[in-house]
This record gives structure tokens, C-alpha cells and sequence, in this order.
């Protein structure tokens, strides 16, 4: 049910972001999806890869700074109305999002939304209560 | 002018006679009364009837800002608490602050210096003095404010911050004399100037200046931005706070060192010699009449030279040249000491963070502003934006009330601040001064 993921600390400077995918490339990683949040000051890399343990340990090799945990992805209706009526039963649930990123799969048919929560059980309990399809670890890094 | 004519232009032979019997006083008077002087005594083995001349003051063990840590906060007093009307403090090097005492006795010594210091600057009866010095633990808002006081000069106790109504209230009370560090003084000029007011529609003649260095470049700028007399002035609560010695308004050539109170001496850092009069060294003090918190060979860390030819204004009291720098790394940020290692103690107190950690200084405009680069360990680190920025306010937090200045707080990658080899680069300071 939950899809590993992975952080990396970026410094707000040119060609940081060049780099870690320079690294992934060179250590034949495939990136699934990725979302950068950043502040005047920073930001943070969250990337879903095919192989977390391998990028973990080069992008440590290379003297980054990186986080693992463990995110929710979900599939999303391609139809107005889809992602809403995701949010409304968490809202429901009383869960708080920590932050989110979409992706678009391959096939087109669906989109794909990647969930950050605090409370992951409470939330995959509210999510499978609403019939909504959770995909697994192995769905999502061999996209 | 001059506020105090006998001491202030005494010929040498009858200063240094003074200067003696009152040497032979306060050592006696710690010997009997507080312990780390007596047991740094006795381990030199030197007894206070040794000091039989002014030379024998080289005797005696030095005191450091470590002495006065490890018996903190009272060890050091040399009368009983209940002696003691008034407490200051200072920095210290780490989480403990550097506290000071007076009796009633030495309040008034001090306001008697302060006059004489602020008559040295050219103020007198009839001023109005904009103090802008901090009040409260630090000794520059009420070292001015009694010396203003005794002078007979009206105080605007203002102290620091809120810079447009400072300007506001130096209109409208007609100021003549400001008393602040330099670089609020530049602040005030820049405030002024942005507001579109000129400064001619003040009444400002005189500024007196000190609680960080300046140099003659800039005081050039503050006398032609304000169109007033900067004068320089010298000071730190070890020894009693500001007061310790000031330049004349006549020539503005050094600092007349209240010499009937304090002895300098000027030592290599490194040998711990007395060096010969005009060399350039470490400043160390004796204070000869300080009742509640007397020192003996203070060791200041400032860098300067005595300068012992007579001056023009009259005064005989020997003068020390403006502060030329540092034997250690404390920083003056807006007036205020810090010292790296009250840094890195902050940081060490904080889960996760790792001690590897740069302080970069600047000034923007007139005022100086710190960055303390932290790197993002893993421990720290999180992939939620509101957990990275909560860790480094809460740093900048447990900062300001550390060292009573604020600073900003980056986060950086791990291994962007250089590692050297033996001592690290803990500091880049890139003011110019």
C-alpha cells in the first residue's frame, strides 16, 4: 500500500538539481515522479525512483543530505470531480494532507497523485473506505 | 573644558603618587576578601606588601573573562551583596553571562567619570542628550544617563530602536548631543536622509560614539552626514563600563585614559611581557578605586598603544590609540559582544545538529547583520518544507535570547562549509569599517 520515497536537502543554487539527476542517470536509476518544494533559501527534492536503496546511497556517496519515508499513491478518475472527491473523504476522516504531486501515467487513462500524510494507516483506512484505488510500492516504481 | 581640573591635568609625579597608594589599597582589599585573587596570589607567590612601586603592579597574576565565568555570577565581588546597589552584565564566552557590581560608591565614581567624559566631548550644562545606548544589563544606556545627569545636561533616556521616532523626538526636543554606537548613528543618518528631512533642522553638535570599533573613514562620514563633532569613547563593564577613557573635543588624537582610576598596562598576548609605552599590544586594566567588583590586570583583548605625550586640551592623563582590533575572536554585532563559542553552544544544545557552522557577518546600510550557516545533517533533515523552516527559527530563536542580538539562520548542504585543517574558519566578516 505505501510507496517509498525519497528526499533530498538543495541548497537554492544553480545546477544543484543538474547534478542529483546527473548522479541517478549515471547509477542507471529511473525517476518516477518528483515534486521540489523550495523556499528563498532552500529546497526539497521528494522523487520516487525504481530502485530507493541504490539512489539513497549514491546521492549519499555524492555528500547530499537524504530522507526516506513512506508516501501514498493513489489513482485519481480523469474526470472532473476525480480529485475531489478524494480530498472530500479525507476531509471527512479529519486527515491532513502534508503535501501532494500528481503524475500523469503512461497508459493516459488515469492520473496518478502522490499523498504525504502524518497519519498514513488513518489515512489508507479512510481511502479504501471510499473505494478508492491505492496502488502498491511495485505499481508505481515500474511505471 | 574640563570637569574635573586637579585629577585631569595633575602633574605625572603626583598622579603616579596617587596611583600607588590607591594600587596598594585595592590589593589588599581583594587579597583579604576575594578568594581567586588571594589563591592566584599565593600561587605566584606574591604578597600584597610587595607592591612597594608602580613597577611591582607586573607581579601580579592576570585576570581573564574565564576567571570571572568560573565564579559566576558573584565570586568576584569583593563586598558583601548587600553592599551592592546595582548589577551589569556582558557577554560571556558561553551560555553565562559576565556580571558586575557597584556599591553606591562606585555608581558615584561613575557618574563622576562620565562627566568628565562627556565634558571631554565638548557637552555641558544646558545640552539635551539623546542617549541611544541600550538600558538594562548592558552598561551604556545608564553609564550615560547618571553621567549626563551629574554633568547637569537634560537626558532623553530614549535607548535603542524605533529609528523615525528617535528622529521624531531629536527634532522636536531640540537634542545637541546623540550618544549611541557608530553605526546607529549612520542608521539615523540614512533614516533621516530617506525621509527627506535635513539634517540641518536639527540641533545636533556632538556625537559620542563607542561599544564597537570605527575607523577615521567613518567618522569622517558621521561628522559630514550629521554635521556634528564625532567623538570616540572607550569602555567595557569589567572595568566599570563606558567611561574608562575618551577623546577631546580639541584633537580627537586618542583616548585620555581616567588614569587616576585605571592603570593600563600594554602586554604581548603571546609572552604575557609588559611592553614599553608606544608599543602596540594587548590592553590589560587595573581598577584602583572599584569597591564591589574591583579587577587587577584585566586582560581586555583589545589591541592598542599608549600614547604618552602631553596633549593640547591640558589633560596629562595619558591616551590610548583607537581600537585596532582583537587577541580573540568576539564579534561586535550592533554594539553587543559575541563570541563564537556562545554560538556553538546554542547549537550543540540542539538535537541533530551537527558542529559544523559559519558565521557571516555584513553590514547592510549602516546596521550589521549575522548569518549563521548551520548544515542539514540527516537527523535534522525532513521532506516537509514547515519542519525545515520551524527548526531554523526555533535556532534563530534560542539564539537572540542567548546573545541578546538577532541573527538569521541559513541551512546549508552538508560539506559547504569548509573544513580546515587544526583551527576552523568559524567566521567571515565582511564589514568594512
Amino acid at each position: 500500500m505505501k510507496v517509498e520515497q525519497i528526499s533530498i536537502f538543495l541548497e537554492n543554487k544553480s545546477g544543484r538539481l543538474a547534478e542529483v539527476t546527473r548522479i541517478l542517470a549515471d547509477a542507471g536509476i529511473n525517476i518516477r515522479a518528483l515534486s521540489l518544494a523550495d523556499t528563498s533559501d532552500f529546497g526539497i527534492l521528494r522523487l520516487i525512483v525504481n530502485e530507493t536503496e541504490k539512489a539513497k546511497a549514491v546521492l549519499k556517496e555524492n555528500g547530499f543530505t537524504v530522507g526516506k519515508n513512506e508516501v501514498i499513491a493513489v489513482e485519481v478518475p480523469d474526470r472532473p470531480g476525480g480529485l475531489a472527491g478524494i480530498l472530500e473523504a479525507l476531509s471527512g476522516s479529519n486527515i491532513n494532507v502534508e503535501y501532494m504531486y500528481a503524475f500523469v501515467e503512461r497508459s493516459g487513462e488515469n492520473a496518478i497523485i502522490i499523498f504525504r500524510f502524518d497519519e498514513i494507516e488513518k489515512a489508507i483506512e479512510a481511502l479504501q473506505a471510499a473505494g478508492v484505488r491505492i496502488l502498491k510500492g511495485e505499481e508505481v516504481y515500474s511505471l | 573644558m574640563i570637569w574635573n581640573e586637579e585629577y585631569e591635568t595633575m602633574p605625572r609625579e603626583a598622579l603616579e603618587a596617587i596611583q600607588l597608594k590607591r594600587l596598594q589599597g585595592v590589593v589588599e582589599r581583594v587579597y583579604a576578601t576575594v578568594a581567586p585573587y588571594r589563591k592566584k596570589m599565593d600561587d605566584a607567590g606574591v604578597r600584597p606588601s610587595d607592591i612597594k612601586k608602580l613597577e611591582d603592579l607586573k607581579k601580579l597574576p592576570f585576570t581573564t573573562k574565564d576567571d570571572l565565568r568560573d565564579n559566576y555570577p558573584f565570586g568576584m565581588f569583593a563586598v558583601p551583596l548587600e553592599r551592592v546597589v546595582r548589577v551589569h552584565a556582558s557577554s560571556g564566552t558561553t551560555g553565562k553571562p559576565t556580571v558586575v557590581g557597584y556599591t553606591k560608591r562606585d555608581i558615584d565614581t561613575w557618574a563622576e567619570l562620565m562627566a568628565r567624559t562627556l565634558t571631554c566631548a565638548g557637552v555641558h550644562r544646558g545640552d539635551i542628550v539623546h542617549n541611544a545606548y541600550g538600558y538594562g544589563l548592558f552598561t551604556g544606556g545608564l553609564g550615560f544617563h547618571y553621567g549626563a545627569e551629574r554633568l547637569g545636561a537634560t537626558v532623553i533616556p530614549i535607548s535603542g530602536g524605533n529609528t523615525k521616532r528617535q528622529i521624531m523626538i531629536m527634532r522636536d526636543f531640540g537634542s545637541t548631543v546623540l550618544t549611541c554606537t557608530p553605526s546607529y548613528a549612520l542608521n539615523i543618518a540614512e533614516v533621516i536622509r530617506e525621509s527627506g528631512l535635513d539634517p540641518s533642522g536639527l540641533k545636533l553638535r556632538v556625537g559620542i560614539f563607542g561599544a564597537e570599533p570605527w575607523s577615521e573613514k567613518m567618522r569622517a562620514e558621521i561628522e559630514r552626514q550629521l554635521g556634528i563633532d564625532a567623538i570616540d569613547i572607550y569602555g567595557l563593564s569589567e572595568i566599570i563600563g563606558p567611561g574608562v577613557s575618551v577623546e577631546c573635543i580639541e584633537k580627537k588624537e586618542g583616548l585620555h585614559i581616567f588614569e587616576d582610576h585605571f592603570i593600563p598596562e600594554i602586554i604581548d598576548p603571546d609572552t604575557e611581557e609588559v611592553l614599553p609605552h608606544g608599543e602596540t599590544g594587548e590592553l590589560v586594566f587595573t581598577t584602583l578605586t572599584k569597591e564591589a567588583f574591583p579587577v587587577i590586570r584585566y586582560r581586555t583583548r583589545d589591541i592598542t598603544r599608549l600614547i604618552t605625550e602631553p596633549c593640547t586640551c591640558g589633560r596629562t592623563l595619558y591616551r590610548m590609540e583607537k581600537i585596532m582590533g582583537r587577541t580573540d575572536d568576539m564579534l561586535i554585532i550592533r554594539g553587543v559582544n559575541v563570541f563564537p563559542s556562545q554560538i556553538e553552544h546554542v547549537l550543540m544544545s540542539i538535537e541533530g545538529v551537527e558542529p559544523h557552522y559559519q558565521i557571516i557577518v555584513d553590514r547592510e546600510g549602516a546596521l550589521d547583520v549575522m548569518e549563521i550557516q548551520v548544515e542539514v545533517s540527516e537527523q535534522i533533515f525532513s521532506d516537509e518544507i514547515k519542519a525545515l523552516e520551524g527548526l531554523a527559527k526555533r535556532i534563530e530563536q534560542e539564539l537572540k535570547e542567548s546573545l541578546a542580538v538577532s541573527c538569521r539562520v541559513r541551512l546549508v548542504e552538508p560539506k559547504t562549509i569548509q573544513r580546515s585543517e587544526g583551527k576552523a574558519k568559524r567566521v567571515i566578516d565582511k564589514r568594512k569599517i
